[in-house]
């Protein structure tokens, strides 16, 4: 299977997040728990759709691994892991707090 | 305009005392997203891209000063110091927290705003002519009757749950600026015999499966509107599909059954209806006209401003293109431009905000008006305060004169911001506004409609545009389609696709090719860009869009 990992949007601030190796919900891409076994993934997909009091909108993304950290592979999760390109607001401008 | 009364106020804090309740138990997890998510949408509260939007009415386009500084408030207590103007007459706030909505609820309902019925299965805000109340071409302002239909709409026990979204468009000129045959319903006021009524269009819509909306009745009076309306939106309800969200919406219902069965049925049922409306609807219509009447217009010399005009080529350039004929002469509509050169189309900071607000209270009796253009108005400034209006908005980077120009585009949100898009808008926006600024042609081109939407729900109305923008993902690609040819009037068309599309970097080189093209081709320069497409059709364009491109695959 393509690599993949899991994202969802935070509850309260509607925030793009990603299932870390901890279980949290982590705000950058790079945290991500990266899946390479198709029912591992589903198992884990299921267990992070049942957590709805804390994100919403729960799906599995497709990520490039090539360079060692996950990557994008759809130009839409691109811009949801940097924020919008007319305004610097979102992650890339939280990234420089 | 309208003043809300006790009754009006009253339901707003019951209403927006609802929502914190609910608010509070998704967060305390009483409720799931699958209940929540209804619940939110009814009050105009989307989950976007990177975060909640919400999404406040402005009713039929109008606000005061100080709902316009409430909106400011908004923007930097909740948000990030600005909102955004749509298509469909609203602002949309595009970074609150869920936690914080439910007080910049309470903030709209201290000058009367509301987020009520700005999304979900429902007759959304209603929408009309920006210029209405003011304009030199109108034969009524159709405020009042957007407000009765506002009313009548909001929280309609039977129009709660429809097969889909449902919006109403009205216009009280024969020019018309609203788009009324682009929509649900689209009232249009005519007179017949010294009385005015409405000719009432149904089944139009852009969107997966755009239509030209029809005719259902070319005259109907002013006291058989109301259950008139109820009749159509009833007949939809119970015979619209509701198996299939792609064909849910009256356009295909009036294109599966056809105009004369859905004037039938509507007939039946208007039948029905009709008696139920004993006249409290029109004694209600003359308390809200009454609340329209028009300000006590001052009088004074014009001759500043024609001294202006003659002296200061900027402030002429700009009386140009952004002033449009009032009712009274001596007085002038100004189209304030929300698109600057290479800014966000419809985006106004909090300080724009409250400067266009101190200029309505201080030149424009008070009022003011939003675009389905995305551009704000003051529908009432006498000519002699212009010039030093016109000072206040060149201070604040509001004084760009591209009204009806290439560079004033509808731009939808698109990849930005929306959870729906395809492709991105707003850059590709940026992108032309700014080429064809650094050419200096854009005057020299003339009236022209751009229109762009990131995705086929066609938000920015790429259908009726003269140029229309359509972006799409072709295998994981931003891929942008061209049309030509679409019209929003009253002689409303739908643009021809003019082939293959293009991709993010060969959009704004394709749409310069096109506008060369009509440069060369036109018979004068009072020849528009529509009227050369009408004259010449697709082909000369389409030369010039793919002549390059296919000689290079030649090659």
């Amino acid at each position: 299977m393509n690599p993949q990992v899991i994202t969802a949007n935070a509850l309260v601030e509607g925030d793009v997040v990603y299932l870390s190796a901890k279980g949290a919900w982590a705000r950058s891409l790079i945290e991500a728990q990266v899946y390479t076994d198709a029912a591992l993934a589903q198992d884990r997909l299921a267990a992070a759709s049942a957590r709805s009091g804390e994100v919403v909108g729960v799906y599995l993304m497709d990520v490039a691994t090539e360079t060692g950290a996950p990557q994008p592979k759809h130009f839409r999760e691109d811009f949801r892991q940097t924020g919008p390109s007319n305004k610097f607001h979102g992650k890339q401008a939280d990234a420089q707090e | 305009m309208y003043q809300y009364n006790n009754f009006d106020h009253a339901f707003l804090v019951e209403r927006n005392a609802q929502f914190r309740a609910q608010v509070a138990r998704r967060l305390s997890g009483e409720l799931t997203e699958d209940e929540f998510k209804p619940l939110r949408l009814m009050n105009g509260v989307y989950l976007q891209l990177h975060a909640y939007m919400l999404r406040v009415a402005i009713p039929y386009g109008t606000l005061n000063s100080a709902q316009m500084r409430q909106l400011a408030y908004l923007a930097e207590r909740w948000d990030k110091g600005y909102g955004h103007f749509t298509t469909r007459q609203n602002i949309q706030f595009n970074w609150p927290k869920l936690s914080d909505i439910p007080d910049m609820l309470d903030a709209l309902g201290e000058v009367g705003l509301h987020a009520i019925q700005t999304s979900g299965n429902t007759i959304r805000n209603v929408t009309a002519d920006h210029f209405a109340g003011a304009a030199a071409d109108e034969l009524a302002d159709p405020r009042p009757v957007a407000e009765l239909i506002r009313q009548w709409s909001t929280d309609h026990p039977e129009f709660q749950f429809m097969p889909r979204k449902f919006k109403i468009a009205i216009t009280g000129s024969p020019n018309d600026r609203a788009v009324t045959r682009a929509h649900d319903i689209g009232l249009r006021m005519v007179e017949r015999q010294g009385e005015i009524g409405f000719e009432v269009i149904v089944g139009g819509g852009l969107g997966r499966t755009p239509m030209i909306g029809k005719v259902i009745t070319p005259f109907l009076s002013q006291a058989d509107l109301l259950p008139y309306l109820e009749a159509v939106v009833s007949v939809w309800n119970q015979i619209g599909r509701r198996d299939n969200k792609y064909k849910a919406r009256i356009k295909i219902t009036v294109h599966e059954h056809g105009i004369d069965e859905i004037r039938r049925l509507v007939d039946a049922r208007f039948a029905e209806v009709r008696p139920s409306f004993s006249g409290v609807d029109q004694a209600l219509l003359a308390d809200i006209t009454s609340q329209f009447a028009q300000p006590e217009f001052r009088d004074a010399s014009t001759e500043g401003f024609e001294a202006a005009r003659a002296s200061d080529p900027v402030f002429n350039a700009w009386a140009d293109t952004n002033l449009t004929a009032h009712a009274q002469p001596e007085h002038a509509i100004v189209t304030i431009s929300l698109k600057a050169h290479g800014a966000t189309p419809g985006d106004a900071s909090a300080e724009q905000m409250r400067v266009i607000a101190s200029l309505a209270k201080r030149f424009g009796y008070d009022e003011l008006r939003i675009s389905h253009e995305q551009n704000v108005i003051l529908p009432h400034v006498h000519k002699a305060d212009l010039p030093e209006l016109h000072g206040v908005l060149k201070e604040h980077g509001l004084a760009t004169a591209n009204i009806g120009l290439i560079s004033d585009i509808i731009a939808c949100p698109g990849m930005d911001y929306c959870a729906l898009a395809t492709a991105r808008s707003i850059p590709v926006a940026q992108q032309i506004a700014e080429r064809f600024d650094s050419l200096k042609l854009e005057h020299d081109i003339g009236p022209l409609k751009l229109k762009i939407s990131g995705c086929i729900n066609a938000c920015g109305h790429h259908h009726v545009g003269h140029i229309g923008i359509l972006g799409l993902d072709r295998a994981g690609v931003e891929n942008y389609q061209i049309t030509l040819g679409g019209d929003h009037t009253q002689d409303a068309a739908l643009g021809a696709r003019t082939g293959p599309g293009f991709a993010y970097d060969e959009i704004v080189p394709a749409i310069e090719r096109l506008v060369m093209a009509y440069l060369d081709i036109r018979e004068s320069r009072a020849e528009t860009f529509l009227e050369t497409y009408r004259r010449l059709g697709l082909a000369p364009f389409k030369a010039a869009l793919y002549s390059k491109v296919q000689a290079h695959a030649a090659e």
